[in-house]
């Protein structure tokens, strides 16, 4: 008798930026709406130990989808001619777009690396949409290491790189199944798609003069990064945590770049305090 | 450690498949010492203390001796775990044609890394 895992997949359609956008999602549990953002260049694979856990699902209704152009979730009619870049109205739309159209009341969002950022503009501008936010890996002011274009070109493979530059983003104490199942996301994204994500995610998204505005009194702010986060390095992690009054900061030990993914266990540890908090 | 690098790598059959198309030189600076590594077809040829202002490679990568010693150590602090975290963190510097590095980027990260596994062990 085959053993199905408690997640549920399935298709649909909203509208972003006047186009139809055709979406996956996955989903588990019931309770207070969770939607989690997936990293730049990968999908909502990453969730899968989230959405499998029982102690999480038990009060929450965890959500993850793939972004447009991400993952199963299609490109927009006409993406041929185009290139893909990311900004962040067109995130926050995204966003917005998913949670009126599974007319979710108050959900939690939390999100990794762009997904960090983004939720921390959420908490900005519409701290009374969401019951809290939790930025993974998230900062309001980062700077890039590389440049870009070498995720986008003709004579180098674009998963292969972009695996192979996320993969120092991994802490070396991660079980070595959780590293290489992060990397094969990457192995797997579009061509040209983790190159536009980074323009949100380095370039479009800072917003540090302006962080200090949020209300975390209407909207709770939690920051959680790890240790061997070489891009949202414990130092901005912290320095965004300060810039927000009344945000939690908290740095996570032997933990890189992508918590959820590449070390579920010792991830589900710091996570479930917060979880427990919000609820309450 | 970096007397170790050849026989590490040429050591993990897997490494030197995957760099079979690889044939080039490239520069590994130690501090002030640098030194020649000569890859064919994905295996270390050689590794050599560079003697001539002629000797040099198609890309280098440069970095102090203690970012070195704790990249090579059995589990590395952060920022000294990998190349491009030492690059993010201001440790370590790139020059050159990055071409067949970018082309190969796992492929040399995992290669200058191959000397970690004689701390592993010890």
């Amino acid at each position: 008798m085959v053993q199905y895992e408690p997640i549920t997949g399935r298709y649909f359609t909203m509208q972003v930026a006047g186009e139809d956008c055709r979406i996956y999602v996955e989903e588990a549990g019931s309770g207070i709406p969770l939607v989690c953002l997936h990293t730049a260049g990968a999908d909502a694979r990453q969730f899968r130990h989230l959405l499998c856990d029982p102690d999480v699902t038990a009060n929450y209704r965890v959500l993850a989808f793939d972004m447009p152009w991400h993952g199963k979730s299609n490109p927009p009619v006409g993406y041929q001619n185009r290139d893909y870049q990311l900004t962040t109205e067109l995130y926050r739309e995204t966003v917005n777009a998913f949670c009126q159209a599974l007319e979710l009341d108050n959900p939690v969002v939390m999100g990794c690396s762009m997904g960090g950022r983004i939720v921390l503009h959420l908490a900005l501008e519409q701290p009374d949409d969401f019951r809290a936010v939790i930025a993974l890996e998230g900062a309001d002011r980062l700077e890039p290491y590389y440049d870009t274009d070498w995720l986008h070109r003709p004579d180098i493979h674009g998963g292969e790189i972009a695996a192979a530059f996320v993969s120092g983003q991994v802490a070396p104490q991660s079980p070595d199944e959780f590293r290489h199942e992060t990397l094969w996301h990457y192995k797997q994204g579009g061509p040209g798609i983790f190159k536009g994500d980074l323009y949100f995610y380095w370039t479009d998204g800072h917003f540090d003069d302006r962080s200090h505005r949020i209300d975390t009194s209407r909207c709770p702010v939690y920051l959680m990064s790890g240790e061997y986060d070489s891009s949202c390095t414990p130092e901005r992690t912290e320095a965004t945590t300060n810039r927000i009054p009344g945000a939690k900061g908290k740095v996570m030990a032997d933990i890189g770049h992508f918590p959820m993914s590449e070390n579920p266990e010792l991830f589900r540890r710091h996570l479930m305090p917060v979880l427990e908090e919000i609820r309450r | 450690m970096i007397e170790q690098l050849a026989e590490r790598a040429n050591a993990d059959g897997w490494l030197v498949h995957r760099g079979r198309r690889i044939n080039l030189k490239f520069l590994v600076g130690i501090g002030d010492a640098d030194y020649i590594v000569a890859i064919r077809d994905g295996r270390v040829e050689s590794v050599a203390p560079r003697t001539l202002p002629t000797d040099t490679g198609v890309f280098s990568f440069r970095a102090g001796n203690d970012v070195w010693a704790d990249f090579w150590s059995a589990e590395p602090p952060r920022d000294r775990h990998d190349l491009f975290s030492m690059v993010a963190a201001g440790l370590a510097t790139l020059d050159g044609e990055l071409l067949p590095l970018m082309q190969n980027l796992q492929y040399f990260k995992d290669l200058l890394a191959a000397p970690r596994a004689a701390a592993v062990e010890a």
